[in-house]
């Protein structure tokens, strides 16, 4: 009983936020609806039994995927109310294929019966273990390619995220390894003779020196005290 | 089948779950314009995918259904980061992420 009041009151807020995510005005909003739904399909999760996967859909979804959504909603500087248009035009539509497919599933959910036992075998796991874990022993022999699977398609996720934002600018600091291979002594150390008493930074600091530095260096990476270069000084290094 | 799901029954999670692929699918149409809501409806989608998953895996018995779960969030959150971040070069190019504008490439 208390099982069936708990899951009721789960899925009716699960079904309600996604109402809010899908007709709410402002994207922010949205977001954080995705976020009470995700909480509300993560408890649906425990009274199925799958803890470690609620857990999870908590710390990845709601830690991660919903807080780059709501990122990149409130980075992007968009105009909102002109994403409104268009809204009742395609609404009739939305709702007849909506309402097929709901009708269909019905149809299918009511009309059907699950396979008498004995027709699959499921995975041996012994029933003392957690359910995490469970999940560990079968992920970790069964599944073990598909896990590895996962993380490639997670690896090349991060690069595709990377390369697609990354920005050349002038000011970045990349190593470049002809030029740092091709550096000799001299023009990377300086010895100064420093009379006694004298302030060091007349004689240029102890910085990198500057007839050789400045000449090379990416314009504007070298903070600030940089002289003033002219266009025929870059081309000519 | 454990005993909390064994209460409920299969047939409610199976409904909650077709609800959540309507309510997904239909905000894709609601929201023709703005490609960050699309992408929302698109993770209602998937988690209605999963709940299916983890109501049969329990009530089966079986935890393979708990794995492909855990796959799906997988990729679920790879295409959520690749389309978050191409969202966010198309905006920087052409100041604007209407769907419609995304015309460029037609011959």
């Amino acid at each position: 009983m208390m099982a069936q009041l708990v899951f009721y009151v789960f899925a009716a807020v699960l079904l309600l936020s996604a109402c809010m995510v899908i007709s709410a005005r402002n994207p922010v909003h949205a977001v954080l609806f995705l976020i009470l739904g995700f909480f509300n399909a993560a408890g649906l999760f425990l009274v199925a039994g799958a803890e470690f996967l609620a857990m999870l859909l908590v710390i990845v979804y709601v830690g991660a995927v919903a807080v780059l959504f709501l990122f990149v909603v409130m980075m992007l500087d968009i105009d909102f109310s002109r994403m409104r248009e268009g809204f009742q035009r395609y609404a009739p539509l939305g709702l007849c294929i909506g309402g097929v497919l709901l009708g269909e599933l019905v149809m299918a959910f009511s009309n059907w019966r699950m396979a008498p036992a004995g027709v699959t075998t499921p995975l041996a796991v012994d029933p003392g273990l957690t359910n995490t874990a469970a999940l560990g022993t079968v992920i970790y022999t069964h599944y073990v390619l598909l896990f590895q699977a996962c993380g490639l398609v997670l690896l090349v996720a991060m690069i595709g995220a990377i390369v697609l934002t990354l920005r050349d600018t002038a000011t970045g600091r990349r190593q470049n390894i002809g030029r740092q291979h091709a550096r000799t002594r001299e023009e990377t150390l300086e010895l100064v003779n420093l009379p006694l008493g004298e302030n060091v930074f007349e004689q240029g600091g102890f910085l990198r020196p500057k007839g050789s530095y400045y000449e090379i260096a990416v314009p504007g990476s070298y903070g600030a005290g940089e002289p003033e270069k002219t266009e025929t000084e870059e081309k000519g290094a | 089948m454990n005993t909390a799901i064994a209460s409920v029954g299969l047939g409610p999670y199976l409904f909650v779950s077709a609800a959540l692929l309507v309510l997904g699918v239909f905000g894709i149409f609601l929201n023709r314009k703005n490609i960050i809501v699309l992408l929302m409806s698109m993770e209602l989608i998937l988690l209605s995918a999963n709940l299916n998953l983890v109501a049969f895996s329990s009530a089966h018995g079986d935890l393979s259904g708990q794995v492909m779960v855990l796959f799906v969030l997988t990729i679920a959150a790879a295409e959520a980061a690749i389309g978050l971040a191409i969202v966010t070069v198309y905006f920087r190019n052409r100041g604007s992420i209407q769907v419609e504008d995304v015309t460029m490439m037609k011959g």
